[in-house]
């Protein structure tokens, strides 16, 4: 790919604004991980099934290995970095923790992407709601009942209120 | 000693959480040097083809491409990889080795095998020009089934072997055939259990850095086991181990195949590195880790339980094929781990088990999460099944009939185990797992009501309860250094590397029990061989057994250095000191106390002069290495229902009754087992890998290959008994795999039971299943089912 094929885009990503020539065909997912080194975003399957890329785009949660970066040029980006504030864990992440609802970690990051504005949207979701929601994403390690237990818990503690 | 210590036994938060959840944690892929290389690997389409010639000229001439490379560019280095695991010392075994190759040269033996590696300056350059690579093959007949594959005028996988045999074995205990004909009842029955695959969300990944001026490799690997990497490693590319560094970082999920070595991307990457001097990187992706990285599971059993009429078992006869793959780098270990497994917890005076590993064209298969014992305990479960119903025994008497009892521990098994040791129960006590699981699962109500009730409705309920045992926490050996720090942090260097399974919480809670500290200041470095460089990795569930019990002995010897001079600064003997809360003091005089950091400072002086002999600093190692495997039981029980329209399956409840011994962190351990469980219910009713006669992957895709959500896994109740191992000072028996093994007899047993009404004779002796897969078996051929009319 020569130069003049690049794209210029603006994104803002976790509140903060990148501007970078790009090549057209560059994924979301490798836009964050290798040109912006926000490498919390995880990739396994780059076919859009395991969740594991899941980013939210306007603060919905989409799937940054289907996308191209330059499909979200002036728009704005929260990755899981952008969870924690000041070495203070969001509450999610501390009832993942509380939990043990992860254990390699690496599915974890799409999770909480895609529960961010699961429970923004479903504050009062039931057992039956959190799974459903939880099916887009695939853990190998977990076996999903901690997950299931962290959410119901912050359903209880109002995280989403 | 079934109390909880301080730390021991705790249901500590993990420490290695605060990194994973912030995106913090580096994996594989998050490493990045300057300059770095990306590289792309071209695969065969064909699953078997005699090699004309590689055409890499287009592919040199891409934007971006710094180097092609084939076998024959590999020149001396081309060779085969090593034999990972002999084979055991089994009497009249034969054994064919052929191991993989780093890049294919004259053929190709499964889809997905790579033949050419294109270096570019980035992974999207990289892929462009692999398209360009041209293979000129002439395709040969595929060899895929198993029994096809040992008829005469088969194909030939390996055609310099005379045929596809990769090994038989036999191995025995008592004298099946004296036996055979008195036996009141002979169940003669074939099982299939097919392939799947790991899955591991994060894919596998190198980095190699080989550094012209410094003369040094540094390797970043997705492997189990970075240590022997390490050496290997060395010898190929003709280095002392002194100049190679292989770093394990955080690893997005293991389950036996990242402990394959050497694969040929392992092989070829940090060469390419030296060539080229420039840091060189690969990540695998989905589709390949479909078709290069290591598969499990296909055996095909034809087995015969000899029974007394009041159910108790007089003998076992089973003999199977067991699918190798194109090569077998891993020697016997899964078919080994199958004909020891297959015994189970069950007192069998006559067993004869034979097999016979054959070589397909197919990825080559290693140990994946319970590495061939699922295989032995479906059969055994099976068998047991069929006999129960012949018989008119209950299912759950007819266990409780044949259960070793406690008192014949240790139980000697006379064949001979992976760990090429006599295979020897340790320990065990399963009467009582079973009676908990029973509670838990409500066996009498649901028998007494909630079944018929339910069927009543319309609604089709079943039970299942089944046991196991798992050979876990085998040798040779694990060390660990334990080192307090002047801060007062404690440091905790092993060689395993981890996984996801919480090493650098459970480590440290054998450690801070010893120690009196607090597990958030210890700190535990796994995988790094600049930090440890003795070992072997993890695998077959022997972490916190080996290693644990290497971390515990560390422990120790560090208690007593630091209780030395703890005595002679506090005018005290080392006997009437107490190690808690961070310091050492004397008992029953609260003010004569000094903290861990100060005792650690004290111990490395800066001047002065120390006694002769004195070691500084407050440090030691030690290491663990068990005389065979501790052997961890279970009990899993489960009532599902199935909807017998469409097949699906809906649990309803899931019990899990595990004796590993002492636990260290039931949090985890109950973890461990909740995802055994669901890897356990993929391989039971969704994943199973499809191929054609001409050995194609259909669905190599995770939307084809189906991974179970959290719609499909319940909330497993785990319940613990505990019969610590006398083998280890800690008591602690492996839990990694427990989750997974049974879950395939169970799904069989409880199936059938839901289906009684409508398929009485049905009897299922295959995994993995599926809803259509069911429907088949149930209604035949038929293409609706009458389920309406039945309902
Ligand atoms: S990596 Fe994007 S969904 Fe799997
Ligand atoms: S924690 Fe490993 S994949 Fe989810």
């Amino acid at each position: 790919m020569h130069d003049e094929t690049k794209v210029q885009i603006t994104v803002s990503v976790n509140g903060e604004t990148y501007t970078r020539l790009i090549e057209p065909r560059l994924l979301l997912s490798d836009f964050l991980r290798h040109e912006l080194k926000l490498t919390g975003t995880n990739v396994g399957c780059e076919h859009g099934v395991c969740g594991a890329c899941t980013v939210l785009l306007d603060g919905e949660s989409v799937r940054s290995c289907i996308i191209f970066a330059v499909q979200v040029d002036g728009q704005s980006i929260e990755t899981v970095e952008g969870l924690a504030k000041n070495d203070t864990l969001h509450p999610l992440q501390e009832l993942f923790h509380q939990e043990h609802a992860l254990q390699c970690g690496f599915c974890t990051p799409g999770f909480l992407m895609t529960l961010v504005p699961f429970l923004r949207d479903n504050p009062t979701a039931d057992e039956a709601a959190i799974r459903q929601a939880l099916s887009g994403n695939l853990c190998r390690c977990t076996g999903y009942a901690n997950i299931v237990a962290a959410v119901k818990k912050a359903v209880e503690s109002g995280v989403g209120r | 000693m079934s109390r909880a210590g301080r730390a021991f036994g705790q249901r500590a938060r993990r420490n290695e959480d605060y990194d994973l959840l912030t995106g913090r944690a580096q994996f594989i892929d998050d490493i990045t040097l300057p300059d770095t290389l990306h590289v792309a690997f071209v695969r065969s389409d064909l699953a078997h083809a005699r090699i004309n010639s590689i055409d890499t000229t287009e592919a040199r001439k891409m934007p971006g491409v710094v180097a092609v490379y084939t076998a024959a560019d590999l020149g001396d280095y081309w060779a085969p990889g090593p034999l990972l695991v002999p084979p055991p010392p089994v009497k009249r075994l034969e054994f064919f080795e052929r191991t993989q190759v780093p890049l294919a040269k004259d053929k190709v033996v499964y889809a997905g095998e790579p033949y050419a590696a294109v270096v570019a300056t980035s992974r999207y350059l990289a892929e462009d020009a692999a398209a360009l690579v041209y293979l000129d093959a002439d395709p040969l007949d595929a060899v895929i089934d198993l029994e096809a594959a040992l008829a005469a005028g088969s194909p030939r996988v390996h055609e310099d072997l005379a045929s596809n045999v990769a090994a038989k074995v036999t191995q025995f205990k008592g004298d099946y055939g004296s036996i055979e004909q008195s036996a009141d009842l002979r169940i003669t029955q074939r099982f299939v259990y097919d392939r799947g695959t790991a899955a591991a969300i994060e894919n596998r990944g190198i980095l190699a850095h080989f550094d012209p001026k410094a003369q040094k490799l540094l390797v970043w690997d997705t492997t189990q086991a970075p240590i022997p990497i390490r050496g290997g490693l060395a010898r190929m590319l003709g280095l002392a181990v002194s100049q190679v560094h292989v770093i394990a970082p955080n690893i997005g999920g293991g389950f036996g195949p990242k402990i394959m070595m050497f694969y040929p991307e392992e092989v070829v990457v940090p060469w390419i590195s030296k060539q080229l001097g420039r840091p060189v990187k690969w990540i695998e992706d989905r589709h390949e880790n479909f078709y290069a990285t290591t598969q499990e599971r296909g055996q095909i059993h034809d087995a015969e339980l000899a029974i007394s009429k009041d159910g108790r078992i007089v003998g076992v006869k089973d003999v199977f094929l067991h699918d190798n793959g194109a090569h077998n780098p891993y020697g016997l270990t899964v078919p080994i781990n199958s004909q020891c497994t297959l015994i189970g917890p069950y007192d069998i005076p006559h067993y004869h088990s034979e097999f016979t590993a054959v070589f397909t064209n197919r990825v080559t298969v290693t140990p994946y999460r319970g590495a061939g014992r699922q295989h032995g305990v479906f059969v055994m479960e099976r068998l047991l099944d069929i006999a129960a119903k012949k018989l008119k025994i209950d299912p759950v008497e007819i266990r409780r009939r044949n259960y070793i009892p406690p008192e014949d521990f240790p139980k000697a098994q006379e064949v001979i185990y992976q760990d090429f040791a006599e295979l020897v129960y340790d320990s065990g006590n399963y009467l009582p797992a079973l009676e908990k699981a029973l509670v838990h699962i409500d066996y009498e109500r649901f028998r007494k009501e909630q079944q018929p009730q339910a069927l009543a409705e319309g609604r089709h309920l079943g039970i299942g309860v089944v046991s196991y045992i798992e050979g876990t926490g085998i040798g040779p050996y694990e060390g660990a250094r334990v080192c307090i720090e002047p801060g007062g942090k404690i440091s905790i260097a092993t060689g395993i590397g981890t996984q996801g399974q919480g090493h650098y919480t459970a480590f440290a809670q054998v450690v801070a029990e010893i120690l009196g500290a607090d597990i958030k200041d210890i700190h535990v470095v796994t995988g790094d061989t600049r930090e440890f460089h003795w070992g072997s990795g993890t695998f077959a569930s022997r972490g916190a057994v080996v290693a644990g019990n290497a971390c515990h002995a560390a422990a120790l010897k560090v208690r007593e250095k630091a209780a030395t001079l703890a005595a002679t600064l506090l005018e005290s003997s080392p006997d009437q000191l107490e190690f808690c809360d961070g310091v050492v003091r004397v008992a029953g005089s609260a003010d004569k106390k000094i903290s861990l950091g100060d005792l650690a400072a004290q111990a490395n002086p800066l001047r002065g002069a120390v006694k002769p002999g004195t070691e500084p600093g407050l440090e030691a190692t030690a290491y663990f290495g068990p005389d065979r495997g501790a052997t961890a039981s279970g009990v899993h029980a489960i009532v599902l229902e199935v909807d017998v329209e469409t097949m699906m399956v809906a649990i309803k409840r899931y019990v899990v009754v595990h004796d590993c011994g002492r636990v260290i962190n039931p949090l985890i351990v109950e973890g461990q087992i909740q995802g055994g469980v669901a890897q356990g219910i993929g391989n039971a009713f969704y994943e199973q890998l499809h191929v054609d006669e001409n050995g194609q992957l259909l669905n190599a895709s995770l939307m084809d290959f189906l991974l179970p959500t959290a719609c499909d896994v319940p909330t497993v109740i785990s319940d613990h008994v505990e019969t610590p191992s006398p083998l280890t000072p800690l008591g602690v028996k492996g839990a990694g795999e427990a989750g997974t093994i049974p879950v395939g007899a169970l799904y069989a047993q409880a199936l059938e039971d839901a289906l009684r009404p409508i398929a009485p004779d049905l009897t299922i002796c295959e995994i993995p299943l599926s809803p259509n897969r069911l429907f088949e078996l149930v209604y035949g051929d038929e293409k609706t089912s009458p389920g309406r009319e039945n309902a």
